[in-house]
């Protein structure tokens, strides 16, 4: 494994990545071994950088009327308590929602989800007087918790209403691996904990999968032979608020 | 008037060993420190830790949040892996607990915990049949000399 991660990331490796790792469930166990090596991209001890970009793609057309998988995935795996679940549903924290949109013209319903677009220009960073809002090298854009204030700035500037206020103390009940806590503001994060694990995909995206809907696509849009890049290409997709020319990392098909 | 006092103490030591009590000058308490559950030693040398941990979990952090670097060694997770108590299994739970004992004693607060977990991740561990717990079956499996079962295997395709 250390050989494995001491290589230079070359872009025809880059590439098997991606054409690997969307076919993860139908390999046999000879490549499977070898497929988990360079899943990880990067080593753990090296940054992350620019030549990787993560985006999602949501097929809308796909999106499940009354499903809300992605959403329950999305809480489970970063620990935060279901909006229905939470004493003061208008303020919980809530990371991913389903929308369902009507055209009132034409009665035409649109399911969709709505999270942090990581967009290449976030004005959640533009506006965050600390620095605590930021956007990581590969295109993710965080909160650094240690820095935030909680003046919500941040949500105020960001156009999808991404991000909320974490109101109330947690009292230890966190994921050892998704740090949260009261006074800070939080989003979506592209489950940016297995992202660095080299997992390759998202919460959200897996569950989509699972529930057999693939509404959803995850990589690296970087990369050309990426499936997401190459689905990007393939289809016409949308940015919501492409007039903000925010360059977002979440692009929508059929709306 | 000195070697008065002086026998005067003598006498008071004889009187406190006769009825088996030994006088215990009360300076300072001593901060408990839970011994670490597993692992043999720390990553630097205890003196080391004491005076700089805050130092090098500081480092880390930022490399960790805005680098997306996740070496194991001087990260939190792996610090509470390690000292999260038998009973409590946590840091800062009871007391006594490893990361407690000594900031009370110093009257130092610390807020990583409300944020951090402050117990281990040992619950993935036990759960194989979630991806978490097949990747880090997988990840000690390759660590023990590639040996890498079926099993862990089909966990982590899942």
């Amino acid at each position: 494994m250390s050989e494995m991660n001491q290589m230079p990331a070359s872009a025809d490796r880059r590439r098997f990545i991606g054409a690997a790792s969307v076919t993860v469930a139908g390999l046999t166990i000879a490549p499977g071994v070898m497929l988990y090596e360079v899943a990880h991209g990067k080593a753990e001890a090296d940054a992350v950088t620019s030549k990787v970009r993560w985006g999602m793609l949501v097929d809308s057309t796909k999106c499940a009327t009354g499903c809300d998988d992605c959403v329950t995935a999305c809480s489970t795996e970063n620990g935060w308590e279901p909006v229905a679940e939470s004493k003061h549903p208008t303020q919980a924290p809530q990371w991913i929602r389903k929308l369902e949109l009507q055209d009132p013209l034409t009665q035409v319903t649109t399911n969709l989800p709505m999270m942090c677009q990581h967009c290449a220009e976030p004005p959640c960073v533009d506006v965050c007087p600390t620095g605590a809002s930021f956007k990581r090298a590969d295109g993710i854009v965080l909160v650094d918790r240690h820095i935030c204030i909680g003046c919500r700035y941040c949500m105020m500037a960001c156009p999808y209403k991404a991000r909320s206020l974490v109101h109330e103390p947690l009292n230890d009940t966190q994921k050892p691996d998704v740090p949260r806590g009261v006074g800070c503001v939080e989003s979506c994060t592209f489950c940016v904990q297995k992202v660095d694990r080299g997992d390759g995909t998202t919460a959200c995206v897996e569950a989509c999968t699972a529930a057999g809907h693939n509404a959803l696509l995850f990589g690296d849009m970087n990369d050309p032979e990426s499936e997401i890049a190459k689905q990007l290409r393939a289809m016409p997709t949308k940015q919501v608020r492409a007039d903000l020319n925010l360059n977002l990392g979440v692009r929508y098909h059929g709306i | 008037m000195r070697h008065r006092l002086g026998r005067l103490f003598l006498l008071l030591s004889a009187l406190f060993a006769f009825i088996g009590f030994t006088p215990v000058y009360a300076g300072a308490p001593k901060a408990v420190i839970e011994e670490p559950v597993k692992g043999e030693r720390c990553v630097e040398d205890e003196d080391y830790m004491r005076r700089n941990h805050m130092e090098l979990l500081k480092h880390h952090r930022d490399e960790t949040v805005h680098a997306g670097v996740r070496t194991k060694k001087y990260s939190l997770k792996e610090c509470i892996n390690c000292h999260a108590g038998k009973q409590t299994g946590s840091v800062t739970a009871a007391k006594e607990n490893f990361c407690v004992s000594c900031h009370s004693y110093a009257a130092v607060k610390i807020d990583c915990f409300d944020c951090h977990s402050s117990k281990p991740q040992a619950s993935a561990m036990k759960h194989p049949l979630t991806a978490e717990g097949a990747h880090l079956n997988h990840q000690m499996a390759t660590q023990r000399g590639g040996n890498v079962s079926v099993q862990d295997l089909a966990g982590v395709a899942k």
